[in-house]
C-alpha cells in the first residue's frame, strides 16, 4: 500500500505529475490516493521531501 | 452555468489565456482549487526581463529584484560570470509569484473573466461522448460549468489532459523534483543569480540562487527523478546550505516538479487544449517555464476566441494551436531538451573540462544559445552530439 505523510508533505504534486495511473490527486494541502493504483513506485522515488512511502512487500 | 470556455488553473498560463479570450469576446469561467491564487509559491521565480516585458507591463509591486547577470560554478569552483542583458534572456528579473500570478489573474478578470477559487476540476462533462465543460467542486459543491472548449492549465499535476486521452504522466528522467528556501544570509550576492554544477550537489541538475533583495534569495535545487531516490531533493538542499551559507536563515520552503520531457505528443483533443506546464511547455534545460506559459496561454485564449464562435472546437480544427506552439516555442524546447539528454550525464571531469574550455574568451555578452554554440566549439569531440543542434 502506497502511504502519504501527510505531516511531511509539501503538496507541491509532483507525484501526481509521473504517476502513470492517474491514481493521485492534489487537494490544497494533501495527497488522495484512489485504488487505480499499482504500487509502481515512481511518486515515493520523486518526492522531493520522502513524504511517500510504499509498503516493504508491495515494492517491485 | 454556461459559458463559451472554461480554464483550469490560474497560473500564468490560465491567467493569460483567460485574458486574452475574454480580451476577444468569448464568457471565460477560470477555475483555480486553491483558496489563493499563486500561494504556494513552487518556482524559483527568474525570469527574462526581456521577454516578459512582451507579455506584460512589468509592476514595481511583483519584482523583487533585478540582477546584473549570472555565475555558473563548475564542481572545482571555477566560474564564469555572464551579463545580465545577455543572461536576461534567461534570468534578469526575481519575482514575487504570489503576487505577480494575481496580478495576472487580476487583469484576467477586468478583461472580463469570470475567476473561481477554491474550485476544484473533477472531470470533464460529455455530451454524445464529446467533451463539453466541466464537473467541479466549488467550495466542496458539485458544481457543472457546460462550455464547448476546455483549457487545461493545470500544471505539473495536470489532469484536464488526461481525461481527455492524452497520457501526460511524467517519466522520472522527465521531471526535476525540486525543493527550494528562501534564505536570509549577508553572504548572499544580491546582483547575481547563481548556478551551481556538479553530480554530488545535484544529480542530472543544478542548485541555484536567485536574489530577492536585502540579502535574501531563493536557494533550491532541481534532481533528475532518474536519479533521486525519496526525499533527495530536501537533503542535498540542506548539504548544500551547510557547505555554502551555514549561517542562512530559510524564512520559507517550497516544493516541486518540473517537466523537462520536451514536448508530447499531442496537446489538444476534441474539446481540450492544454497550455504551460500541463503540456509540459517549461524548458528541459533551465527548468523556466513562466515566459512559454504565457506565450501558450495567449496563443490559446486567441485561437479559441475564433473558434469558439464558429463552434470549431473537435481536435482537428483545435490543430492550429498545435502547430502554432510548436512551431514558435516549441522549436526551442525541443532543441533544449536534445541538450538536457545530453547534459545530465555528463561527469564532474565533463563539467569542469567544459567550463575550463571557456578559459580567457569572453563569455560576458552571449545567451545561453550562444554559450551552447562556444562550448561546441571549444569541445569539438566531447560535445559532437550537439553539433547539429546549435548551428
Amino acid at each position: 500500500m502506497l502511504t502519504v505523510n501527510r505531516y511531511k508533505c509539501g503538496y507541491c504534486g509532483a507525484c501526481v505529475g509521473v504517476c502513470p495511473a492517474a491514481a493521485l490527486e492534489l487537494v490544497e494541502t494533501w495527497i488522495e490516493v484512489n485504488d487505480d493504483c499499482t504500487r509502481c513506485g515512481r511518486c515515493a522515488k520523486i518526492c522531493p521531501l520522502g513524504a511517500l512511502e510504499l509498503d516493504k512487500e508491495a515494492k517491485r | 452555468m454556461k459559458c463559451d470556455l472554461v480554464v483550469v488553473g490560474a497560473g500564468p498560463a490560465g491567467s493569460m489565456t483567460a485574458k486574452a479570450a475574454a480580451e476577444a469576446g468569448l464568457e471565460v469561467v477560470m477555475m483555480e482549487k486553491r483558496q489563493e491564487i499563486g500561494d504556494p509559491v513552487r518556482c524559483a521565480e527568474g525570469v527574462s526581463k526581456a521577454a516578459l516585458k512582451k507579455l506584460v507591463e512589468p509592476d514595481p509591486s511583483w519584482i523583487s529584484a533585478e540582477v546584473k547577470g549570472a555565475r555558473i560554478r563548475a564542481p572545482d569552483g571555477t566560474e564564469i560570470v555572464i551579463s545580465e542583458d545577455r543572461a536576461g534572456a534567461e534570468v534578469g528579473y526575481v519575482l514575487e509569484r504570489k503576487v505577480f500570478d494575481r496580478a495576472l489573474a487580476q487583469e484576467a478578470a477586468e478583461a472580463g473573466a469570470k475567476v473561481m477559487v477554491k474550485t476544484r476540476a473533477l472531470g470533464l462533462l460529455t455530451e454524445k461522448g464529446v467533451p463539453a465543460g466541466v464537473v467541479a467542486q466549488f467550495v466542496g459543491e458539485e458544481l457543472k460549468i457546460e462550455a464547448p472548449l476546455v483549457i487545461g492549465a493545470d500544471g505539473v499535476e495536470s489532469k484536464v489532459g488526461r481525461w481527455a486521452g492524452i497520457d501526460t504522466a511524467l517519466k522520472p528522467k522527465d521531471i526535476e523534483t525540486c525543493a527550494q528556501f528562501l534564505v536570509q544570509d549577508e553572504r548572499i550576492d544580491d546582483d547575481y543569480c547563481e548556478f551551481y554544477l556538479g553530480n554530488d550537489i545535484a544529480p542530472g541538475g543544478y542548485v541555484w540562487s536567485f536574489p530577492k533583495g536585502r540579502a535574501l534569495a531563493n536557494v533550491g535545487i532541481g534532481i533528475l527523478g532518474s536519479k533521486a531516490d525519496s526525499g533527495t531533493p530536501i537533503r542535498l538542499l540542506r548539504d548544500f546550505m551547510k557547505a555554502n551559507f551555514p549561517e542562512g536563515k530559510v524564512l520559507e520552503m517550497m516544493v516541486g516538479g518540473v517537466p523537462v520531457s520536451g514536448p508530447i505528443e499531442r496537446t489538444v483533443a476534441d474539446g481540450v487544449i492544454l497550455v504551460g506546464d500541463a503540456a509540459r511547455q517549461s524548458d528541459p534545460i533551465t527548468g523556466g517555464g513562466i515566459i512559454n506559459a504565457m506565450k501558450a496561454g495567449k496563443m490559446a485564449g486567441k485561437i479559441a476566441a475564433d473558434l469558439v464562435p464558429r463552434g470549431e472546437v473537435d481536435k482537428r480544427s483545435l490543430m492550429v494551436y498545435e502547430e502554432l506552439w510548436r512551431e514558435t516555442i516549441g522549436k526551442h524546447i525541443s532543441r533544449n531538451f536534445a541538450v538536457k539528454e545530453f547534459f545530465v550525464d555528463l561527469t564532474d571531469d565533463d563539467l569542469n573540462r567544459m567550463i575550463h574550455s571557456l578559459d580567457g574568451i569572453d563569455v560576458a555578452e552571449l545567451d545561453l544559445k550562444g554559450l551552447l554554440k562556444v562550448l561546441v566549439r571549444q569541445n569539438p569531440k566531447h560535445l559532437l552530439k550537439l553539433r547539429h543542434l546549435i548551428v
